[in-house]
C-alpha cells in the first residue's frame, strides 16, 4: 500500500528561481536564504519519496479569468515549464504519475470533494522554485510530482477548515493506493507578504511564528481562520498559506517537526520552510 | 455576497467578484502579453493595442502611465498586472515599490529591516 511518509511546506517565491537560473545563490542577499535548505537536502537525499503531491497556486500563467478551478488535479504524464513573460525556467520538465493522480481524484470526488481534472497543465514558480530549493539543479527531478493547484487569486478561495479536510481525503486516497509507493505531500506559498497598493511590502514575523507552532502542535485551531485575518494579519498574498493546511491535513494527527526556517526578506517575503513527519503512532 | 469587510484593511484591494467582473478585459489583456509576439505589437504602440481591448478609458489611462494603484482600482489583479512589468522589464520588487509611495531603495531598505509592521495598518474601523 502507499502512505504518506511526511510534509513539507515552503516558500515558492519567484526571485528565489531567478537566483538559482542566474546562478546567483553565494550571494550575500541569497546565501541565508538556501542555507535553510541545506538540512533538507541531505534529509530527503537519504530517504527520496516515490512521488512528491505538489499543493501550489498558479499566478495568471496556466489559468487565465477564462477558467477558475478551486481545486485542480493534474492527471497528465508530464508537465511542461510555463513561459511567465521571462522565457521558461531552465529546469526539467515535470513528470507526473497519472495512476496516483487518477486514483486521487477519484477518490477525493467520491468522498465529496469536486476536483477538477487537468490533462495538459503547464507548471509555474510556484510549483518549479520548491523542487529547485529542495532538489537543486539535476538534469532530471528525482521524483514524480502530481501537480494540485489552488486558487489563491481569486475571492473567495476555499477556507482554511475546507483546505485541511481536503489533505485528509489525500491521506485517505493514497492509503487505499495499492502499489507500495513513499508519498510526500508539499504545501507550498507564503508566509507573510503583500505586492499589491500603499500596504505592500507587509511582514509579520510574530504572526507567521504562531502559525508555524500551531501548524505543527494544533492544526485544528487554524481550520477556523477565516481569511480576513490572513489578509489583515499575513498580507493580501500571505492568504497561500491556506495551501499549507492541505499538507497538515494529509499527515494525520500528530506530527514531529524535523526542520524549521524562516527568512526575512526574501524579495518582498517573508519565507518560511518546515518539514514534518507523521509520528510513529500515527502511521 | 458581502465583502465589504475587505475593505476595512488599509492600502489594499481584494479581489472580489465585483472587482474581478469590472476587470476582466484588463485582466485579460495582461494575459496576452504572454505572448511574445505581442509584447511587440503593444511595446510598437501602446494605445493602438489597448484600443483591441474592450476596457474602460480609466482602464487604459491607468496601463499607459504605469499607474498600478489604479490598475488595481479598476479590477486589475497582481499576477495579472505583472504581465505589464514584466513586459516593461521590471522585478517584483521595482514595480511593487511604485504602488507604496517610496523610492525603490527606500522600499528595498524597509524589506531588509524587516518590512512594513502591521501595526496600524490591520484595520481603519478599529485604528490598530
Amino acid at each position: 500500500m502507499a502512505r504518506v511518509t511526511a510534509g513539507l511546506a515552503t516558500s515558492h517565491i519567484p526571485a528565489i528561481g531567478a537566483a538559482i537560473d542566474l546562478a546567483k545563490t553565494d550571494m550575500d542577499y541569497w546565501r541565508p536564504v538556501f542555507a535553510g535548505y541545506d538540512w533538507t537536502k541531505e534529509w530527503i537525499a537519504q530517504s527520496p519519496p516515490d512521488v512528491v503531491v505538489l499543493v501550489y497556486n498558479d499566478h495568471a500563467s496556466h489559468f487565465s479569468m477564462e477558467l477558475i478551478p478551486t481545486f485542480a488535479i493534474g492527471c497528465a504524464e508530464r508537465f511542461a515549464i510555463c513561459d511567465e513573460g521571462y522565457g521558461p525556467r531552465p529546469v526539467p520538465e515535470v513528470v507526473g504519475h497519472p495512476d496516483l493522480a487518477w486514483h486521487i481524484a477519484a477518490s477525493a470526488i467520491l468522498d465529496e470533494f469536486d476536483m477538477t481534472i487537468v490533462n495538459e497543465l503547464t507548471v509555474d514558480h510556484g510549483l518549479t522554485v520548491p523542487l529547485s530549493l529542495v532538489f537543486g539543479q539535476p538534469a532530471a527531478w528525482p521524483v514524480a510530482v502530481i501537480p494540485l493547484a489552488v486558487n489563491v487569486v481569486q475571492y473567495p478561495p476555499p477556507t482554511s477548515n475546507r483546505c485541511f479536510e481536503l489533505g485528509r481525503a489525500i491521506r485517505r486516497a493514497i492509503q487505499s493506493f495499492p502499489e507500495d509507493l513513499n508519498v510526500q505531500v508539499w504545501g507550498t506559498g507564503g508566509m507573510s507578504h503583500q505586492l499589491q497598493g500603499p500596504r505592500a511590502g507587509l511582514i509579520n514575523e510574530p504572526w507567521d511564528a504562531d502559525f508555524l507552532d500551531r501548524l505543527v502542535a494544533d492544526p485544528d485551531s487554524l481550520r477556523t481562520m477565516p481569511h480576513i485575518e490572513y489578509l489583515r494579519e499575513a498580507g493580501s498574498e500571505g492568504i497561500e498559506l491556506v495551501m499549507w493546511l492541505i499538507m497538515r491535513g494529509a499527515l494525520g494527527e500528530s506530527v514531529e517537526l524535523l526542520h524549521r526556517f524562516y527568512h526575512v526578506p526574501a524579495s518582498n517575503t517573508a519565507l518560511g520552510h518546515v518539514v514534518l513527519e507523521p509520528t510513529k503512532e500515527n502511521p | 455576497m458581502d465583502f465589504s469587510a475587505f475593505d476595512d484593511i488599509p492600502g489594499t484591494r481584494v479581489f472580489t467578484p465585483e472587482r474581478s467582473r469590472r476587470g476582466y478585459p484588463l485582466n485579460q489583456f495582461c494575459m496576452s502579453l504572454m505572448s511574445p509576439a505581442n509584447r511587440e505589437r503593444f511595446k510598437a504602440n501602446e494605445r493602438l493595442y489597448l484600443d483591441e481591448w474592450p476596457m474602460t478609458e480609466a482602464q487604459k489611462q491607468a496601463v499607459l502611465s504605469r499607474d498600478y494603484n489604479a490598475m488595481l482600482e479598476h479590477g486589475g489583479n497582481i499576477y495579472f498586472l505583472a504581465k505589464i512589468f514584466a513586459t516593461d522589464g521590471l522585478s517584483f520588487v521595482q514595480a511593487v515599490s511604485t504602488m507604496t509611495g517610496m523610492t525603490v531603495e527606500e522600499y528595498q531598505d524597509m524589506m531588509l529591516a524587516g518590512g512594513r509592521s502591521p501595526v496600524g495598518v490591520r484595520s481603519i474601523r478599529e485604528g490598530r
